[in-house]
């Protein structure tokens, strides 16, 4: 509690501060076209095949590259494969190779790192990647600049796992016949991408260096990128303040500083870059037992929330009200759903009907800092204001795992990526086949419904967009009506950077898509 | 003398205490819920129940508990203080590599605090009831009471911000290739508002100490008896109140000194330095067992050692005091 004051105090005081400065700090602008970049927490490593936390995401987009990248609209975009063709019954997926491409000791990159990557080293180490590639049968190099995929039953997502974070290709020749989780070149990334990895000073920063041998003539347009290692949010803003720092990716300081941020000179802000993730927020609600599995009680929960009020004070007014599990980014969102407006006294008679007595509910909130912390008070007042008893558990990261891979709360703060694609990162969280203990990503509520499960199998295994579409918008629409969980907000996490960078997100996948296309013009 | 005697007994309690900081806190940090393999899969916002027991096992936390203190405890034997699960990398190493910056951090804290906060309780004890010694006593009672992080906050704003004399993160200036005296200056000036952020918090204990150990010992008999027979008042000022107020401060700064190397987790937060207190609290989060016992370990094993010293320094400044 305490700490929390006094950094809102401490906040307080830096907006007074910036607000007669000349911040000469400024004028100097980003210099020698080297970036500095905020990155926390530290990862513990850069081999993106191993390990795909966010920060790894963030540094290792330099290094190593996918077959493809994707717009905003999420439409691929050439890679490491410049085109790719489909068969007609959508079983076969044929990609021609760039030629002419490296790896950054200088051996030859070849369709042969793509099979092994691929087929052998993700489907071993790559949490998520491995349960896509189930549906892949073989995957085949017929020569060396191009690669076969052979699907068991055709796959909807398929062509949309191809970005560098779900399928980053790595060189074989470093990594075969290896234990790829203790291989020592793990500290020593090698890739094809726009950087090369040059030094990492541990809890302090990491190098990289521009790749002259890069295979997109003219690019990348900057030298070199410093990611800083910064561990505490005020501190971070405080950087940013000074002028030492030039990006601030999403996520990097809290919410109630981006405003103050903004405002300072030569400084823009864009919410752009994670239509790929679509990270859609809501509360997890225990399907199983007492109230919770009633549906009118979870539908009360709905009502009582003031999810535009959640958006406009604890996220300061980034990001969209969720009209259900669908983000808006994907392809497949519907409109044609039950709508849940703030609505009190709905919810009490909703309550009334179900005969809740005033059981007190456990919520747990997301352990990512003060914004999440001001998030889940907001929803114990909202639910306290319907006469429905919270009493929110705080833990750590470690202990909220622990907590959801056990099934041991009532309600919880979580927020997942969409990955582009329901099959990929909407229905591990609806279908009965996806309640497993141990994992807090999977169907956490215990929610089961054949019919769910039905359309979600027959929309993965759908090739047809149209098709998809009309079984997620029935999917959608039985989910929003039997409430499972209750859905927030589809988050925005602005990036922060210096005016005189352009360039900076040109896809889907944002800031981890590297910073190859970014220049910097002199201030 | 029998110094050997008494170094080898304390050696003896030492290692016994060592080996139950190892036991309670391998079980102590197994009791808080989740472990590293839930939470690696965790941030990779994936990880079937099959991947994490795969990760488990390879850890070594699928075995019974007993069997893997067994482990651990043989491998401590032999020195090895095994690898970090998240790193891939041995603690040993990760904890040298955090050594320099503490050391920096702590040492210079260290010394910054014991000079003024001895220099200015002596003062203020001399000038009893004047207005510098009331200045002394509240501006040392401030930084008591004021919560570290604030400090150090406040230190960026005015310092870093607001005027840019100094760097508010970081060790050096990364991406300049300084060498020589330029790259001592550079880490110096990186140094001052971590290291007297720290300081200020134990130079306000040493300054009250200090203060308050001397005005004691000036009240005693053998004061009367020197100032009596005509001693020059300088000299029982540093002589004979000084020296014989020494010994608290003495102790104090022996645990101070012992907590050297486990580093300052609030101070190398704010300041992002990287140093071994933000590696344990990262240890922690990420339920880094290893890493974790290998910090505290050896953080005990320095608080061992410098009391052992202190006991030391404590015979010679009173040779009254006998080992054994």
């Amino acid at each position: 509690m305490l700490r929390r004051d006094f950094i809102k105090i401490a906040s307080a005081t830096t907006g007074l501060i910036a607000a007669g400065q000349p911040w000469t700090a400024f004028a100097q602008g980003v210099t020698n076209g080297v970036l500095n970049v905020a990155l926390n927490p530290e990862p513990p490593g850069l081999m993106i095949a191993i390990i795909q936390n966010g920060p790894t995401q963030l540094v290792a987009g330099n290094i190593y590259e996918g077959l493809l990248r994707y717009d905003a609209e999420l439409n691929p975009m050439p890679g490491l494969a410049t085109s790719w063709q489909v068969s007609e019954d959508a079983l076969t997926y044929t990609f021609a190779l760039k030629s002419g491409v490296t790896w950054h000791d200088g051996k030859p990159f070849s369709a042969d790192d793509v099979v092994f990557s691929v087929d052998k080293m993700l489907r071993e180490v790559h949490a998520r990647l491995r349960s896509s590639l189930v549906a892949v049968d073989s995957i085949t190099a017929p020569d060396a600049n191009t690669v076969v995929f052979k699907l068991k039953y055709p796959f909807g997502p398929f062509l949309g796992l191809f970005e560098v974070g779900t399928m980053p290709i790595v060189p074989k020749h470093i990594y075969d016949g290896t234990d790829y989780r203790t291989n020592p070149a793990n500290n020593t990334p090698i890739g094809t991408g726009p950087f090369k990895f040059k030094e990492w000073v541990k809890g302090s920063y990491i190098r990289l260096d521009k790749n002259e041998a890069y295979h997109e003539a003219g690019l990348p347009g900057i030298d070199g990128i410093y990611f800083h290692v910064i561990p505490d949010a005020a501190s971070r803003a405080a950087a940013f303040e000074s002028g030492k720092m030039d990006v601030m990716p999403g996520g990097s300081v809290e919410y109630f500083d981006i405003s103050r941020l903004k405002a300072l000179p030569k400084t823009d802000v864009t919410t752009k870059g994670w239509e790929f993730f679509g990270p859609h927020c809501w509360m997890w609600i225990n399907n199983r037992t007492g109230p919770l599995a009633d549906v009118r009680v979870r539908k009360a929960i709905m009502y009582a929330l003031d999810r535009e009020a959640m958006k406009n004070v604890a996220w300061y007014g980034f990001g969209k009200v969720a009209t259900g599990p669908f983000s808006t980014t994907t392809k497949f969102h519907s409109d044609d759903v039950t709508p849940y407006p703030h609505d009190k006294a709905k919810a009490k008679a909703l309550l009334a009907e179900a005969g809740y007595k005033g059981e007190t509910l456990r919520l747990l909130p997301l352990p990512y800092g003060e914004t999440w912390q001001r998030f889940a008070e907001m929803a114990r007042q909202n639910l306290g204001d319907v006469g429905i008893k919270v009493e929110l558990q705080s833990t750590d990261v470690a202990g909220w795992n622990e907590k959801l891979n056990a099934w041991d709360y009532d309600l919880a703060f979580t927020y997942l990526y969409q990955y582009g694609d329901p099959a990929l990162g909407v229905q591990r969280n609806y279908t009965t086949a996806n309640i497993q203990k141990g994992s807090p990503w999977n169907n956490v509520s215990g929610y089961s419904n054949p019919k769910v499960d039905e359309l979600f199998e027959r929309g993965a295994k759908e090739p047809n967009l149209t098709r998809r579409r009309a079984i997620y918008a029935e999917a959608q629409k039985i989910l929003v009506d039997e409430v499972p969980v209750a859905w927030l907000i589809e988050l925005e996490f602005p990036t922060i950077y210096r005016s005189n960078i352009t360039n900076l997100v040109n896809s889907a996948i944002g800031l981890n898509d590297g910073f190859a296309r970014a220049k910097v013009t002199k201030a | 003398m029998n110094r050997t005697r008494f170094a080898a007994r304390r050696l003896a309690q030492g290692l016994v205490a060592l080996l139950l900081i190892v036991v309670v806190n391998f079980f102590l940090i197994r009791a808080a819920p989740g472990d590293p393999a839930a939470v690696m899969a965790g941030e990779a916002g994936a990880g079937d129940a099959k991947f994490v027991a795969q990760l488990r096992q390879q850890f070594g936390l699928d075995r019974p508990m007993i069997e893997q203190l067994g482990l651990y405890l043989g491998h401590v034997a032999l020195l090895d203080l095994g690898q970090s699960y998240r790193q891939q990398r041995p603690v040993a190493s990760l904890i040298a590599e955090r050594i320099p910056a503490t050391l920096l951090l702590t040492g210079s804290a260290f010394v910054l605090s014991l000079a003024l906060g001895i220099a200015l309780g002596a003062w203020s004890s001399s000038r009893v009831g004047t207005w510098g010694d009331s200045v002394v006593t509240t501006v040392a009672l401030v930084f008591y009471a004021t919560p570290l992080f604030w400090v150090a906050l406040m230190a960026v704003l005015v310092f870093s911000i607001k005027l840019d004399w100094l760097p508010g993160f970081g060790m050096a200036t990364v991406g300049e290739s300084f060498s020589g005296l330029g790259a001592a200056v550079d880490v110096a000036k990186h140094l001052v508002l971590p290291a007297v952020t720290l300081a200020l918090f134990y130079m306000a204990i040493y300054a009250r100490m200090t203060r308050t150990a001397m005005l004691e010992v000036s009240r005693m008999d053998f004061i009367k008896t020197a100032r009596a027979k005509g001693v020059p008042r300088r000299r029982i000022w540093r002589v004979h109140i000084l020296r014989n107020a020494l010994l608290p401060i003495i102790t104090l700064a022996g645990i101070q000194a012992g907590q050297m190397v486990g580093g300052a987790i609030l101070t190398e937060t704010v300041f992002a330095w990287p140093g071994i207190g933000r590696l344990m609290f990262e240890a922690l989060l990420q339920r880094d067992y290893n890493l974790l016992l290998g910090v505290f370990l050896f953080t005990a094993a320095m608080v061992v050692l410098f009391n052992f010293l202190t006991d030391v320094v404590y015979t010679i400044v009173d040779p009254r005091i006998e080992l054994g």
